[in-house]
């Protein structure tokens, strides 16, 4: 990224001044100048369009792992006021709807699993489905699953997929409200038929981890983390229905965008006013997404329970938290020393309340809200915790992975997927997946340094860290 | 950015880089065929496509006034007509009568020895374009993987 127009506000965070006659909110770009450097200069076009849209409230902002997206930046949050002509937008959420990561922590030590963990690495591949073309064996007609829609992961519990304990740790309980499954395409419905509890590809993930070290006594403690644990991270999201939605209502909402008076500097920011009849339509739907998601990453998680117990039968996985990173959602914020219920975009970033939000479980309140930043498959994720300062700052936001730092197609260049997967086989973590094609590009050397994106998460004050998680098994789509 | 890749003059189709997804460019002598290059380049992202048998075709038939909005909904209605059908496609046709778009695309259902490349989730709006170009027409935007 090109720093000529930025100004630097502190060590981790900048700004881009108005240029005479320009029009637009302010912009925030959180993260060292190293990770900046990094960014594509569209990352910067990218907010900047996004300051551009009505009825923003504050900054529009990136988070420390940004890169370029589509609409939105990848890592981008901006924040609306329906009164005030706010608007909600397709690009803002992406197609993934609620992708997100579920984290389980388990009563086992690393010792435990590893001289089972080729058996228990070979047990999540079977039983996962995972990959382009997979599917699961749960087939819901449309009538099914206009009730998963409305029910989340409340549905799924409902069926045996879990315990009502893991619904505590779920964001809003596991079912968000306002869905309409009207507003969902026949489509969109017929395209889930064979994707509940499925993976996906690309960057989903389901990995078995240990933690590795602890930054943080008292909050790995709320949370349940010790060192040497066992921790299984889940990272997936709505599936076909979520991308037809996207689908669907890009392109209606990016036509519909002249006649409901928005100027559009970029078509992909398909929008309309949250309080016009096509802003309400998009969001009955895409909170329909969101309860996809939210069952998907239930089911996902009873199998991931079956196939433990089959190998470690005496093994225990909770539900540590399950948060989404591709959502619009209707929160209370306060701005200028006054609540307002605002429409929060994060596109690639991680909602992270801080101690004594209502919204978190009694067990995290004191605390904070787990956040989950995900790594590539060789390096490693992090759990951090919500400040009080990120409500300030960010409403409440913070990054959500380690953000690629190099192409798929620079990566396919550089790396063989079968040779790495036996690279990382000598380093003693397990890859299984269907797609060479999807390892290579998926190689730890395309992302950059999680390590250094969850320091200036901290920094910055979005996040606080925790613990650090180091891969052992990764299924991979 | 925007770099096509290192393809011969003349290929039917190509890629452009972006950060987490990938730019596709379909090329032919006229719009439809350079949509079906653009489809052909969306399929490969997800197997290989000399891979796949033709044993199947399904149509696809759309209305869109607007030539560039018609690229983005002519590959997404192939990726939802591939996935509600569990199929890969890897031969598609397109004709045009005014603002009706008919088409049609030729796989085979997944099967275990097809490789798996990465799942495509929808074409985008980014960076796209359809011209006329010296050699001819061509098609390209982002697609989200």
């Amino acid at each position: 990224m090109d720093f000529v127009r930025l100004l630097q506000l502190n060590p981790w965070c900048w700004s881009v001044p108005l240029t005479p006659g320009e029009r637009r909110a302010e912009v925030r770009l959180y993260g060292s100048a190293g990770l900046l450097a990094t960014m594509d200069d569209k990352v910067l076009e990218q907010i900047t369009n996004v300051a551009r849209l009505p009825g923003l409230v504050g900054c529009a902002m990136t988070m420390p792992d940004a890169h370029w997206g589509y609409g939105f930046p990848i890592g981008g949050v901006a924040a609306f006021d329906a009164d005030r002509g706010g608007i909600i937008s397709a690009g803002g959420v992406g197609f993934d709807i609620s992708c997100g990561i579920r984290c389980l922590r388990s009563n086992l030590d690393l010792a435990d699993v590893l001289p089972h963990a080729r058996a228990l690495a070979d047990a999540l591949f079977r039983n996962i489905p995972a990959g382009v073309g997979e599917e699961g064996d749960l087939k819901l007609a449309p009538d099914a699953l206009d009730e998963v829609l409305c029910g989340g992961a409340r549905w799924a519990v409902d069926r045996g997929y879990g315990v009502a304990a893991d619904l505590e740790f779920v964001e809003e309980h596991g079912c968000v409200e306002g869905a309409v499954p009207e507003n969902v395409s026949p489509l969109a419905k017929k395209r889930q038929r064979g994707e509940m509890g499925t993976l996906g590809s690309g960057n989903h993930y389901l990995e078995v981890q240990v933690v590795d070290h602890i930054d943080d006594r008292a909050a790995a403690t709320a949370f349940g983390l010790r060192e040497g644990q066992i921790v299984i991270s889940i990272h997936c999201g709505s599936r076909g229905l979520g991308h037809q939605i996207g689908t669907d209502y890009l392109v209606s909402l990016a036509k519909a965008a002249s006649r409901l008076g928005i100027e559009l500097p970029d078509r992909e920011l398909a929008c309309a006013p949250i309080n016009s009849a096509e802003g309400q339509q998009y969001l009955g739907a895409m909170n329909a997404a969101i309860n996809c998601a939210l069952a998907n990453r239930q089911i996902l998680t009873q199998l991931t329970r079956e196939t433990f117990a089959r190998i470690l039968p005496h093994t225990a996985l909770e539900t540590l938290f399950d948060v989404s990173h591709n959502t619009c959602k209707a929160e209370r914020h306060v701005v200028d020393g006054r609540e307002m219920m605002l429409h929060v975009h994060r596109k690639g970033a991680t909602r992270a309340f801080g101690p004594g939000h209502p919204a978190l479980p009694a067990r995290y309140r004191e605390i904070g809200q787990p956040v989950i930043i995900g790594g590539s498959m060789g390096t490693g994720s992090y759990v951090l915790c919500g400040t009080r300062e990120s409500e300030r700052q960010a409403f409440s936001s913070a990054s959500h992975g380690a953000g690629r730092a190099m192409s798929r197609h620079q990566a396919l260049k550089q790396w063989r997927g079968r040779q790495l997967i036996d690279e990382l086989a000598e380093r003693g973590i397990l890859i299984r997946t269907r797609s060479m094609r999807g390892a290579a590009e998926e190689a730890p050397g395309a992302y950059k340094d999680v390590d250094l994106v969850a320091e200036a998460t901290e920094q910055a004050g979005l996040a606080r860290r925790v613990a650090f998680l180091r891969p052992k098994i990764c299924i991979k789509g | 950015m925007n770099r096509d890749t290192n393809v011969a003059s003349g290929e039917r189709y190509a890629y452009f880089e972006h950060d987490a997804d990938m730019g596709i460019v379909g090329r032919g002598v006229s719009v439809e065929e350079a949509f079906e290059a653009a489809a052909a380049a969306m399929f490969a992202i997800m197997t290989e496509p000399a891979a796949v048998r033709r044993e199947q075709t399904v149509q696809i038939e759309f209305e869109e006034a607007d030539i560039e909005l018609a690229l983005v909904r002519w590959l997404n209605a192939l990726l939802a007509a591939a996935r509600t059908n569990g199929m890969v496609f890897a031969e598609f046709r397109l004709e045009r009568d005014g603002v009706v778009w008919r088409g049609s695309a030729s796989g085979e259902p997944w099967r275990d020895d097809l490789e798996r490349g990465v799942e495509v989730k929808g074409a985008t709006l980014t960076m796209l374009s359809v011209r006329q170009a010296e050699a001819g027409w061509e098609a390209r935007c982002v697609v989200d993987v």
